[in-house]
Order: C-alpha cells, then structure tokens, then sequence
C-alpha cells in the first residue's frame, strides 16, 4: 500500500500572521538566531493497494488540489512511499 | 421573491437570517438542509454565518462539497443570487464562485465588534437600496476575514466594479486604520462579474432592528425585495 506524506504551507507573500507570532514568542525566549518560520499543515494518506505509482501520484495529486489545499494562498509536496500494511 | 436559507451542520446565523426575512420583512424564506438539493423554488439563496463543518481544514473547504453547494453552483451559473455571510463567504470563495481566498486575521485574534462600511458599488440587486458612498454600521465576528487576492484580481475586482463594501472610519474614509483584518483594499464585501453572487465579511442580518443598535443591515435584503 501507498503512503502519501503531505505538507501544505502557504505561498510566498501571503501573510503567515501564525508564523509569524511564534517567530517572535522564540525570541522573545532568547533565541536569537531564528531566520525564519513557516507554519503547515501535515496529512498522511493511506492508499489501497493495487495502484501503480503514477496512479497514486495523480491520485495524491487531485486530492491536494481538490481539498487539502487551497491553491490561490497554498502549496504542497508530496512524499510518496510504498509500506507494508 | 423566495428565500432560501441554507443549514451545514455548524452554521449559527441561519435562524437570524430566516428571522429577518420572515419576522422583519415579511418575506417567503424556508432552511435548506445541506443534503437537499431542490433549488429551483428559490429567488434567493442566503448562505449563512457559523462554522459550517467546524471549519475544519480550511473555513468552507468541506461546506463546498456537500450536496447543497453542488445545486448552489448551477444555481448561480444560471442567474440565481446568492448571498454569503461570513462563513457564507468564505464557502464561495472556497467553492470558487467568488475569487480570492479568506485567510486568518492580520493579528491572530477573533474581532467581534461594530464597524463602518462604505458602499462602493450602489448600482447592484442587492445594494439599490443605498445611497453611492454610503457609510453603514454593521457588526463582524470573524477570525478568518482577511480577504487576499492577487494584484491583478484585484485590480480586476476594481475596474469591473465587484467591491460591495469596504471598510471605512465613521466618516467614510476607507483607511488603514479602520480595517479589522488586514484584507486587501479593506474589502468587506465583492460580487462575481455577473453581480448575481455577493459575499461579505459583516452581518447585515445582525443590523436590523433598533433594538440591534443598527438597522443599517435592511438594504440588503430591501434591495432584493425590491421595494421600500
């Protein structure tokens, strides 16, 4: 069976207002080398056996576009590996 | 003229809306589950404020495909309005009947509280009512209200003359200063091309009645009514 590892984040230049307050809250705890933070969200989605890679793929694919993510303020990557049940 | 006001599972405003039109208005207005899917009774479609689907993932993400949203589309591809409120709004941008997206608010806080409104575009179905450039008071209750678009939607939004409403300070001015969520241009509130489909951020069924503190809310529903 597949396993699709996904990690949607925002685009850049769309304010991450979240990331941005938890950025700060590290130094205001005296990190004072944090360059940057990012917030995402993270999904893993399990697939039916049965499916060739480029199934799945387009199958993962659809699904980021269609739901997990909203593509005028977010973008995705997929991990795809193949796990035992 | 027939109202239909739709019911997700987690929508909240839906009994304010029906009360507005039913008790205030006068007018016909019926829930629509959001499994029906028996559309073709209605004039208008109010879909209403709340957490349709808990607004999990993203709000409206899930709302937009339930059965109800389907019908909604082809609805409104056919001429029908449809006006989102809040959650309302966010489910047809979502849905892709209105462009742009909603993001969380510029600082990260839920505001619950009475804001100024420019009308910029009175020459709508749903804004008749109202004088150019008059200034409404009206309540928001949102943590996800930050309206983003591209630079060239927005200048589209601009010149075809889609921004209903923008957030302005007591006097008009639409300022920095007076808009509660960071959203681009301050928009409030903005139609489709066709201006069948409008979605805005405020409540105007929460404006009403005097006893509300505003009845500023009214001309939208007026306007579709089509009388005083």
């Amino acid at each position: 069976m597949w396993l699709a590892k996904i990690v949607v984040t925002y685009k850049r230049g769309i304010l991450d207002p979240e990331a941005k307050t938890i950025q700060h809250a590290l130094e205001t705890l005296g990190y004072q080398d944090i360059a940057g933070l990012e917030t995402g969200k993270y999904f893993e989605v399990k697939l039916k056996s049965g499916l060739k890679r480029p199934q799945a793929e387009k199958l993962v694919n659809e699904i980021c576009d269609r739901l997990l993510s909203n593509p005028v303020i977010q973008k995705y990557t997929v991990d795809l590996e193949e796990v035992r049940q | 003229m027939k109202f239909g006001v739709v019911v997700f599972p987690g929508s909240n405003c839906d009994h304010d809306a029906y009360h507005v039109l039913k008790h205030v208005l006068g007018a016909r207005v019926e829930y629509i589950w959001h499994k029906d899917t028996a559309l073709r009774l209605f004039d208008v479609i109010v879909l209403p404020g709340g957490f349709a689907y808990g607004d999990y993932l993203r709000a409206g993400a899930v709302a937009r495909f339930s059965p109800v949203m389907q019908e909604i589309v082809k609805f409104s591809a056919a001429g029908g309005k449809v006006i989102g409120i809040c959650n309302g709004f966010q489910v047809l941008v979502e849905a892709g009947l209105l462009p742009g997206a909603l993001i969380p608010n510029d600082h990260m806080r839920f505001r619950c509280q009475e804001v100024y409104l420019k009308v910029a575009n009175n020459a709508t179905e749903y804004t008749r009512e109202y004088q150019a450039g008059q200034v409404l008071k009206m309540p928001i209750a949102h943590y996800s209200g930050q309206y983003y678009a591209e630079e060239d939607v927005l200048k589209r939004l601009q010149d075809q003359e889609r921004i209903a409403f923008q957030y302005c300070d007591a006097r008009g001015e639409v300022d920095p200063a007076a808009n509660p969520n960071g959203s681009k241009l301050n928009i409030a509130g903005i139609f489709n091309e066709e201006k069948n489909v409008l979605g805005m951020m405020p409540h105007p069924e929460r404006a009403t009645e005097a006893i509300l503190g505003s009845t500023d809310g009214l001309g939208i529903f007026k306007s579709l009514l089509g009388k005083d």
